[in-house]
């Protein structure tokens, strides 16, 4: 029996990642569209109000997808970072380049956002506990990481520099995810936590999931939009980005 | 017509829920349209490099 290998390996290459990611993008972009529809629906119209906090708990189904994707985008900027030191393909540290300012973006949304939910709820817009200041730490890793890589001007040190700060920093994800946890604070509990059953009502569950999976659907669409702008500033002199070049009007 | 009003309202939360959600989908969407942009100009930069080079090469002969 004749099995059909593909050779994944290729793909570690920018000119043949370049058209795959720009195949796939559509794809994540319309998903993501679809379920920001039907989640903020959801979340707006079908589900009740809070009993204690009334409509203001609306604010849930942006600021948890954000503070989630804005913490798994640091770990996979750590991974691909850590990947692009281990091995010399060049699309690693590209895809942790590309990763950064999406993340920094939801890190600082899941700010914005705690800060409008506090107010009301809390009296105060913002309070130095563990779980807001460690969100504070990793939006300014995350512009740490930005602003080291544009300062360092020859790009395989800017990429190692960078991967340095992306990995020693992962350290400040598990402080944030167990904060409420391990240290007092004004901070609500998890509302999803793994292994246990949600503190919520089923269709305010199914908001919030949808919420995340559209947040998430953005970030691949978005990551893959910017990953692609850097392979053709990174490999300009390329002969097939040239001819590229036609594409654009 | 009442029922938007009051769905805008938010119970009294209406700053803090569209405010946040506001500033989100705002913040989204900008990043879309800078990468669109970003995209062009690199884009146009590369095409722009061919004739570019010859016009300096043109400019060279003449001094």
């Amino acid at each position: 029996m004749a099995r059909r290998k593909i050779n994944w390996y290729k793909y570690t290459s920018p000119a043949s990642f370049y058209p795959l990611a720009g195949k796939v993008i559509p794809f994540f972009a319309a998903l993501a569209a679809v379920l920001l529809v039907v989640g903020l629906y959801l979340g707006f119209f079908v589900a009740p109000k809070d009993a204690v906090q009334g409509e203001a708990y609306r604010i849930i189904y942006i600021h948890v997808p954000a503070a989630w994707m804005a913490m798994f985008m640091y770990l996979l900027l750590a991974v691909y970072a850590a990947l692009g030191l281990a091995f010399n393909a060049r699309i690693w540290a590209m895809m942790a380049a590309a990763i950064a300012p999406t993340g920094a973006m939801f890190a600082f949304i899941s700010l914005w956002t705690g800060a409008l939910w506090g107010k009301p709820m809390w009296g105060t817009w913002w309070v130095w506990d563990a779980r807001l200041t460690s969100t504070l730490i990793l939006f300014f890793l995350y512009l740490g990481f930005i602003s080291l890589q544009s300062a360092i001007e020859e790009t395989r040190r800017a990429d190692r520099a960078g991967a340095l700060l992306a990995i020693v920093g992962a350290i400040n994800v598990p402080i944030i995810y167990f904060s409420v946890q391990w240290w007092n604070t004004l901070h609500q509990g998890a509302t999803l936590r793994l292994g246990r059953s949600a503190s919520i009502a089923p269709v305010m569950l199914a908001a919030l999931l949808i919420m995340i999976a559209a947040v998430w659907m953005y970030s691949i669409a978005v990551t893959l939009m910017r990953v692609r702008n850097i392979i053709l500033e990174r490999e300009r002199h390329a002969p097939w980005v040239g001819e590229l070049a036609g594409e654009v009007k | 017509m009442k029922a938007w009003a009051q769905f805008f309202e938010m119970g009294g939360y209406a700053f803090y829920v569209w405010g946040s959600f506001g500033v989100a989908l705002l913040l989204m969407a900008v990043e879309v349209v800078l990468l669109r942009r970003r995209r062009r100009r690199v884009l146009l930069q590369q095409s722009d490099r061919a004739p570019k080079m010859k016009v300096f090469k043109e400019n060279e002969t003449t001094t």
